[in-house]
């Protein structure tokens, strides 16, 4: 049965101007939030900024430069924890970067049956998902021992060299860097996997054409077509390392020195603002917040570069 | 056999003692070692934290507060409660904000400039230390309500879970066929209707997973509440006050010089390790089941 073109129109009526307009508002609700996102970064950056003025006016960049942390007096300079931040992730770079793209290779490559290496994969993942704390529990009672144990060894018979200048006392520079390198080689594994994934098979198939070994296939081909996406994990790595907080604090010393020893204790940003916020006032809180917005640069340089080389690698797949 | 056959079946086979054959073994095995290597600190931090929790793990662990130093006993009920409300707060602000958020990023400006930017912004904010959000709201929330306490811990956990929660509800909402939304259209829904009825429902699982191992991730972070839970030693009636969380504790115990609370620490441990641990392969089920 046909409908009349009378029903039709009464079927077809118009949505109410009220619908529409709830409708839209909808849609603009959802936006605000959205660019609500981006505003929290913007906001991070303003208010840790305005606090920190007092201490940029009364330091400049002086505070970079000193390293003088003296409540008392109120004069202040993070030069020792700028040092510590990059030394510590330093450290745990060299020490995860090798490994991480190891395990990538081992895991983007088929050496496992598929079932037991999607296991692995996942095992790697958990390794990011501990709580910082619970790896400072586990490095302050079980590789502190371990670590000191190997460093005394090392200043005994290489203390001539200034890195292993000082005997270990047990918390240090060393044992951050390793605590360090265990938390993020998971994250230069997992991306690294993925750029090595993405690299089209046609090459490697070509490669292993030509009589390649696939090692050879590796080093030549899929390494080098897999670069810019590695070196972006690596980077957002090192932002990872920079800010990480708790494990670090709980096995570095918190001294406030320079030592070219990695034997020595040391401290960072983070863990600077994590000994001293609670019970810091006055200029001193600027002066943590100052450091707080040093930290906040740097590890925002890092990521958002590293983000771009991640972008442009996954625009290219 | 022809000898032109021989020939090349002997030419494809390699001689194990070449230096190029041997080079390619000996880098399978770096590869293999490289694996163990990372799987080492896994395995051995599941282990001692369970060796040494699992002593501690009874009814006491919830119900008793806290012990002071040189007392014997005591739990972690406080500290659970304290992660309870600030976990809480932060999942009541993180959840509706980052799934609005993803609605508008996949089904409103999906591939266009403005969500790139956005995702963009999203990445950058999951790489902010948790250390600075923590000073970023002790800033904005504990110096103008003139109070540590667990709801601006709550606060600065929410910065944490917002980025995470973003990506996943983006991803899982991506995912949901765009016939689902054209049905949902053509039967006359409005765009509202389209998202609650249809889009939303159908991508459930994955928001869900999300929120998740946020959750746990957020239990486990202990930089954002150092400074604006702050701690407190018992039991808290709201969540203007101060309060202990799971992580806190842990940290203040593991530095301290008291058997009784170090132990008490591993048996914290214990707790987010095995939250993070459930949660994790919760999410993987669900995710497999989508595959």
């Amino acid at each position: 049965m046909a409908l009349s073109n009378q029903q039709v129109t009464e079927i077809k009526r118009a949505r109410s101007p009220l619908a529409r307009q709830l409708d839209s508002g909808f849609v603009w609700l959802t936006g605000m939030f959205a660019v609500g996102v981006a505003l929290v970064l913007v906001a991070i950056a303003v208010r840790v900024g305005w606090e920190a003025l007092p201490a940029i006016q009364q330091f400049g960049a002086g505070f970079l430069t000193s390293s003088r942390w003296d409540p008392v007096e109120d004069i202040y300079g993070a030069l020792p924890q700028i040092y510590g931040t990059l030394v510590s992730s330093l450290i745990a770079l060299l020490i995860a970067m090798p490994i991480g793209i190891g395990v990538a290779i081992f895991l983007s490559e088929d050496f496992l049956p598929n079932k037991i290496q999607r296991p692995i994969v996942f095992m790697v993942e958990l390794l990011a998902a501990i709580p910082s704390v619970v790896y400072g529990l586990w490095g302050i009672f079980v590789l502190i021992p371990i670590l000191r144990n190997m460093g005394v060894a090392l200043n005994a018979g290489l203390g001539w060299i200034p890195l292993f200048s000082t005997r270990p006392t047990g918390p240090g520079m060393y044992v951050a860097g390793v605590i360090l390198a265990i938390m993020i080689l998971p994250i230069i594994a997992a991306i690294s996997r993925d750029a090595l994934v993405a690299v089209p098979p046609e090459l490697r198939q070509a490669s292993y054409g030509l009589g390649a070994t696939r090692w050879e296939t590796l080093f030549k081909v899929i390494l080098p077509a897999a670069f810019s996406g590695i070196v972006g994990g690596i980077m957002l790595a090192m932002g990872r390392a920079m800010g990480e907080t708790m494990a670090t604090t709980m096995v570095i010393g918190n001294a406030n020195k320079i030592n070219p020893s990695l034997f020595d204790q040391g401290s960072t940003i983070a863990s600077l603002l994590a000994n001293q916020f609670a019970e810091a006032s006055g200029l001193q809180i600027s002066s943590l917040m100052y450091a707080a917005f040093v930290l906040f640069l740097i590890t925002l340089i890092v990521n958002v570069l590293a983000e771009l080389v991640v972008r442009r690698v996954r625009m290219k797949v | 056999m022809s000898d032109s056959q021989a020939l090349i079946s002997r030419s494809l086979r390699r001689n194990p003692w070449a230096p190029r054959t041997l080079f390619s073994n000996v880098m399978t095995g770096l590869a293999i070692a490289c694996a163990v290597i990372a799987i080492i600190p896994l395995v051995a931090v599941l282990l001692y934290v369970l060796i040494n929790g699992v002593s501690r793990l009874d009814l006491n662990l919830f119900t008793q507060v806290q012990p002071p130093p040189r007392v014997e006993n005591g739990g972690l009920g406080n500290a659970l409660q304290g992660t309870f409300y600030t976990v809480g707060i932060a999942t009541l602000l993180a959840v509706p904000f980052g799934v609005m958020a993803a609605v508008f990023l996949s089904e409103f400006v999906r591939d266009t400039r403005l969500a790139r930017w956005i995702g963009f912004a999203t990445n950058v904010l999951s790489g902010v230390p948790s250390i600075v959000a923590g000073t970023f709201i002790y800033s904005a929330i504990v110096l103008t309500t003139k109070t540590f306490s667990a709801f601006s811990g709550g606060v600065a956990l929410a910065i944490l879970m917002l980025p995470v929660i973003v990506r996943t509800a983006t991803e899982a909402l991506e995912l949901v066929p765009s016939e689902l939304r054209q049905a949902s259209v053509g039967l006359g829904a409005t765009r509202f209707q389209t998202v609650a009825g249809v889009v939303l429902p159908a991508a459930l699982p994955g928001i869900v997973t999300g929120v998740m191992l946020s959750v746990a991730r957020a239990a486990g972070e202990t930089a954002p509440v150092l400074f604006t839970a702050l701690g407190w030693p018992t039991w808290i009636q709201s969540i203007w006050q101060q309060a202990n969380t799971l992580s806190l504790l842990v940290y203040k115990f593991a530095t301290a010089p008291y058997p009784n609370q170090q132990q008490l620490a591993w048996a914290g441990s214990l707790l987010l390790v095995l939250l993070v641990l459930v949660t994790n392969i919760l999410a993987r089920f669900v995710i497999r089941r989508r595959h």
